[in-house]
């Protein structure tokens, strides 16, 4: 086995995976950037109080657990603003590294494989996507909350 | 992602304006766009190395050794595939190939057995109960190294970069026995059912012989 050359190969696909982050919307949320400081209390009380009521879910998080399933780079792209917003070891950055592994890009899975073959007639497809994304969140949330201290 | 992404755009901006914090808005649209840059390139170092050592491992084998492990579990999950049929092994490669993080190399696989299992379908256009367990278990995102997420961790100075890994593990194990148990409950529904079709649910089911099961 070809070791070196085949870790190259790998490594150049890490490279522009790695880029892909940088055209996305990244505004950094402590300036106000494009996306509206919603790591404020102070302007998203509707979206914090909304995270807190439906999942137990600190409301900074919530933007990001909304995309997960539609975009996994947008859903990465907002982990990172989390993670150098709140700091990497923060509760908050912590809940949302686990969010980020927890569940798959719904919607563009379903729409690339259903694509591909034609079918049109999805059946449940979507409510067992949506039912399983719901489930990671909710076990993301609360292992979290167990691990990483409290309930916020 | 348009909509979504227009919205958010604009509501950054008519926030700033209802705030007159329009150039602070400006300001920080373009650090952001720095910020991302700065996490990108910290990024690469790592997603390089991850995934070149997982490539290594890939070909050493490591793909075939989890292969064998999900087999048994595959087969007894999918009663509708038989066990040597081609969508078999492409459905476990796929998985394998994503639960060791390796995305790129997972999406053809799964193209492939969405071909071979489409090619077990006899009602072209009609998603199988085979087909949305497939992508139900594709969509709870099964795979033993966040790598991306240690990344960027250990790019913005974790102490800890790895620590999410066992929670990490447990939540979107959650997930994926939730995405089965949950696709198995709703293929028994008539809502769902695979030999009506929503307009001719009023009417009588007409009765088909099944054609015997593929006999080894």
């Amino acid at each position: 086995m070809k070791v070196y050359e085949t870790f190259i190969r790998g490594a150049k696909e890490g490279f522009t995976t790695a880029l892909t982050i940088i055209p996305l919307p990244g505004g950094d949320p402590r300036r106000g950037g494009h996306v509206p400081r919603l790591g404020r209390d102070d302007d998203a009380h509707v979206l914090v109080w909304c995270g807190h009521g439906a999942l137990g879910m600190p409301g900074e998080v919530l933007p990001m657990a909304l995309i997960r399933p539609l975009s996994g780079s947008g859903a990465f792209a907002l982990l990172g603003q989390l993670i150098t917003t709140h700091g990497p070891d923060s509760y908050i950055g912590n809940l949302a590294s686990v969010l980020q592994g927890s569940t798959d890009t719904t919607f563009y899975i379903l729409a690339v494989y259903f694509g591909a073959v034609g079918i049109s007639r999805t059946r449940h497809a979507v409510l067992a996507g949506v039912t399983a994304d719901l489930a990671g969140f909710m076990a993301a949330t609360a292992v979290c909350a167990a691990i990483y201290g409290h309930l916020r | 992602m348009n909509p979504v992404f227009l919205f958010i755009v604009f509501a950054a901006f008519v926030v700033a304006a209802l705030n007159g914090t329009m150039e602070a808005t400006s300001k920080g649209a373009f650090d952001g766009a720095k910020s991302a840059v700065d996490l990108a390139l910290g990024l690469v170092g790592y997603m390089a190395l991850f995934l070149g050592l997982m490539k290594v491992a890939e070909e050493g084998g490591l793909l075939r050794i989890l292969a064998r492990a999900i087999r048994p579990v595959m087969v007894r999950l999918f009663p509708d595939v038989p066990p040597d049929h081609p969508a078999m092994g492409a459905m476990i490669m796929n998985i394998a190939a994503n639960m060791i993080g390796l995305t790129n190399a997972a999406t053809p696989l799964g193209i492939k057995a969405m071909q071979e299992l489409s090619r077990l379908n006899r009602r072209p256009g009609v998603a199988t109960n085979a087909m949305v367990l497939f992508l139900a278990i594709n969509t709870s995102g099964l795979s033993i190294l966040p790598t991306g997420v240690m990344g960027v961790r250990a790019s913005a100075g974790s102490v800890d970069p790895f620590g999410i890994m066992a929670p990490t593990l447990f939540s979107t194990l959650t997930a994926t026995v939730v995405a089965i148990a949950a696709t198995k409950l709703y293929q028994r529904m008539s809502r769902f059912s695979w030999t009506t079709s929503p307009s001719s649910r009023a009417r009588p089911r007409p009765r088909r012989r099944r054609a015997p099961r593929f006999k080894p």
